[in-house]
């Protein structure tokens, strides 16, 4: 296990080097002046100076480069050319909000999900095997950003059960996570089921019924614990797609999260504050992704790496 | 049976959408950027069977033309990545050694951005316009077919016919063009089928936040974040231009997956 968290860790730390350098980068990619950019063509030039020493983007590239990823190791992500205050508490502010929002979309998926998987799997090819297939086709082909309006148009709007937006007690939360977790719920319930399939035709399954078990307990106990094993992961790496979608769904329902924020710093061109929401996504997707591995590897000690 | 019944449909409703975008201004009933503000917010009327949006433009023009922009940026972006992909990919696996560390390192590093947001903040850079949401949506696009091209590789590599032809004496280039390419082409119809998809969903996201194709071009993702504002008052505005998504990518969907079945059934 030692070896293998070792070797882990040898390959988060390049590909967390590698993002930070992209995310650092990618202020400097744009095209122009991105003083000029960021304040317009109408200001002054002593305010583009100021700006340009503020941002030390006068000094040369690989001097910022140090200075960034020093700053970064004291957690300074610089200010918010907008909003007061410096950006790390600004998203630290907004964090809480995200995580919300995307644990109520895993638990949403997973308790739809998971019933519906195994109902699939117990009826393999009957009428009820197939709903579940459109069903999960349907989740997948719908964008939230589609979802998320026409479930405020019935449920806000016309039924009036739920409130339209904003952030509150469960009530605000479900429209959204529903919004966010149908994408997941119908992944996990197509690799649910053809894991559980699978499972199914081994051979200890078998032997577990041959020796007279219940078929109850055979599922419960040989197959679906067996089953859940590539679900493990599909739910850590489905977790970074619920954090990229979390900018889309916390925008629909003004949701006060990261992911507007993004939304919100991309369009009043705070670079500053994007850099920052961008690099708080991939790096906590990155650990996500390190975390489950190594859980994984907990739960399945024939695991080894690269092989 | 039901996989026939899968391809059909899927096929069927992707060359409705093509021939949607191939003849819109055929099919469509008004020129869609040709506003009457006498006529704003219809739901519906002889004239406009969809109804109008705030400008009075005909949201069924719009939503014909709108295949336009998602087929265009779909396919562009599907060709673009898939030709990085197959080259890297390729070289990465054929190659090995140091030249695959750094390759799938780079892919590790783009992979560490969750779903389209590298994207979006490359679209907000670059700013508005169709070039601009193909290179952003290529960005992360490609890795997906780099790492399946170099697995698929690696596995092939080790294969008689292809150590045959190596020890034929054929020339690198040769072994991965005639004899390791042709072999690829099933998962990567399949993957470009989903692909196709997500590129329709991503451009759909993209324009939904503004940052898409320009106005007043008609696009999906641009009608639907459009539509928002009104949702109180014509809910219409939202609801066709995201079925027409929705039925577009269901459509890739099933498509996808009735091939996954006929070509790679050992992946189901």
């Amino acid at each position: 296990m030692k070896r293998y968290l070792v070797q882990r860790l040898l390959l988060f730390v390049p590909t967390l080097l590698g993002a930070l350098t992209l995310v650092f980068f990618f202020i400097h990619l744009i095209p122009g002046d991105p003083i000029e950019v960021m304040l317009g063509e109408t200001a002054s030039a002593a305010d583009k100076e100021d700006l340009r020493h503020a941002l030390a983007l006068d000094e040369p590239i690989f001097v910022q480069y140090a200075s960034f990823l020093g700053a970064l190791a004291r957690g300074d992500l610089g200010r918010s050319l907008y909003e007061q205050g410096a950006v790390t508490e600004i998203i630290r502010a907004r964090l809480p909000a995200t995580f919300e929002l995307t644990l109520g979309a895993m638990v949403l998926a997973v308790l739809g999900s998971f019933p519906l998987a195994i109902l699939a799997a117990l009826n393999r090819r009957s009428w009820i095997d197939r709903v579940a297939l459109l069903l999960s086709l349907l989740g997948l082909s719908m964008p939230n950003f589609w979802l998320g309006p026409l479930l405020m148009i019935i449920f806000s709007i016309h039924l009036g059960w739920l409130p339209v937006s904003g952030r509150g007690g469960f009530s605000h939360l479900l429209l959204p996570s529903l919004t966010l977790g149908l994408g997941m719920a119908a992944i996990l319930t197509r690799i649910l089921r053809a894991s559980l399939l699978q499972v199914a035709g081994e051979d200890y399954v078998q032997t577990a019924r041959a020796k007279g078990l219940g078929e109850s307990w055979v599922w419960l106990k040989h197959t679906l614990r067996n089953a859940l094993l590539p679900v493990i992961t599909i739910v850590s790496l489905q977790l970074g797609g619920l954090l990229a979608g979390a900018i889309i769904t916390e925008t629909i329902f003004s949701w006060p999260g990261i992911g507007r924020l993004t939304v919100q710093a991309i369009q009043t061109r705070d670079y500053p504050l994007v850099q920052g929401c961008v690099l708080t996504l991939a790096v906590s997707y990155l650990v996500i992704n390190f975390v489950t591995d190594i859980c994984y590897r907990l739960a399945d000690p024939r695991i080894t790496y690269g092989k | 049976m039901e996989n026939s019944h899968w391809l059909y449909a899927g096929t069927t409703i992707l060359v409705l959408v093509i021939i949607a975008a191939l003849f819109a201004p055929v099919l469509a009933p008004h020129d869609p950027a040709r506003q009457d503000l006498e006529q704003d917010l219809l739901t519906y009327s002889r004239s406009h069977p969809l109804g109008t949006d705030k400008l009075g433009r005909d949201i069924l023009s719009r939503t014909i033309y709108g295949s336009r922009v998602s087929l265009s940026v779909g396919i562009a972006t599907v060709t673009l990545s898939l030709a990085i992909g197959l080259a890297i990919g390729s070289l990465s696996g054929y190659a090995g050694g140091w030249v695959d560390q750094l390759l799938m390192r780079l892919v590790d590093v783009l992979l560490a951005f969750p779903g389209i947001l590298l994207a979006i903040a490359f679209a907000a850079v670059l700013g508005p316009g169709l070039h601009h949401v193909v290179i952003a949506l290529c960005l992360i696009g490609w890795t997906g077919y780099a790492r399946l091209v170099r697995g698929e590789i690696l596995a092939l590599r080790e294969r008689e016919f292809v150590q045959a032809a190596q020890a034929l004496g054929c020339k690198p280039h040769r072994v991965v063009a005639r004899h390791l390419l042709p072999n690829l082409l099933p998962p990567l119809l399949i993957q470009a089928t989903f692909g196709l998809a997500a590129a329709i969903i991503a451009e759909g996201s993209l324009s939904f936040l503004g940052l898409g194709v320009e106005p007043p071009t008609p696009s999906w993702g641009a009608m639907l974040n459009e539509g928002r504002q009104f949702l109180l008052v014509a809910p219409h505005l939202t609801a066709y231009p995201g079925l027409a998504i929705m039925i577009t990518v269901l459509g890739l969907n099933l498509l996808g997956d009735a091939l996954q079945d006929r070509l790679e059934p050992r992946r189901r």
